[in-house]
């Protein structure tokens, strides 16, 4: 387990993050609303 | 057609709601801010998690209607990202990581930054020890070095209340170390801890 999770990985370049961080960023804005009541502003999540 | 828009057009069609618009902005400035936060953490799961953080502060300013269109989006995600960067290490110096293996001591994880007592004693004894040594150098030599090192003030403030130029300041500064390390090797002094 030590091993797989060691802090010495490759020191290659690093461009792109994966497609998969991408795809929660997309899902997170989707779902988030920004919703404003009187004078009172919530986030919220809806699916 | 996409790529020939401008960030601000996205933003803007991104606040009107078209969530399209922020797929665009991501894959346009993944390879910059992503290169940006690894070559400063060197590690994979941490620019994938601050690249993430990053983007999630700004879908909230967007959305939320705070963001001001005064400087570019780029240099504002970099900015957030920077800053998150900066947080992260904070954090770590905070918690150090536990890097596993097999002569684990825990006090290099939980020490503190003190000296021990005999490091201490060792340190008092230098800190002496340079003191009789700087009063061996020339009064305008040892005037700047105390008022640099010991009162920690900048070679401005000195020139200030020295009466003579930064230059001179930073000259005396210079012979007043040579002339300390000629001292030093002279009588085989050792200041180390």
């Amino acid at each position: 387990m030590e091993k797989i999770y060691s802090n010495y990985q490759e020191q290659t370049e690093f461009n792109k993050v994966c497609p998969k961080t991408i795809n929660f960023l997309l899902s997170y804005s989707q779902a988030l609303y920004d919703i404003e009541y009187k004078d009172l502003r919530f986030e919220t999540f809806l699916n | 057609m996409e790529l020939q828009m401008e960030d601000s057009e996205l933003v803007r069609d991104y606040i009107s709601g078209d969530e399209k618009a922020l797929e665009v902005l991501i894959n346009r400035h993944n390879q910059r801010i992503t290169s940006f936060i690894y070559s400063k953490v060197l590690d994979r799961d941490i620019t994938e998690d601050i690249f993430q953080d990053t983007f999630i502060k700004v879908i909230k300013t967007l959305k939320k209607g705070t963001y001001s269109e005064e400087g570019k989006f780029l240099p504002w995600v970099m900015r957030i990202s920077h800053n998150l960067i900066i947080d992260h290490f904070r954090k770590n110096k905070r918690m150090p990581k536990f890097e596993g293996s097999d002569d684990f001591n825990i006090f290099s994880v939980i020490g503190d930054d003190k000296l021990n007592a005999e490091k201490q004693i060792i340190k008092d004894q230098i800190d002496t020890d340079l003191r009789y040594l700087v009063e061996e150098l020339p009064d305008d030599q040892k005037e700047v070095l105390v008022m640099r090192i010991y009162k920690d003030m900048s070679f401005k403030e000195i020139s200030e209340n020295t009466g003579v130029s930064i230059n001179t300041a930073l000259g005396r500064m210079r012979y007043a170390l040579i002339n300390l390390r000629k001292i030093i090797d002279k009588h085989n002094i050792v200041l180390t801890n």
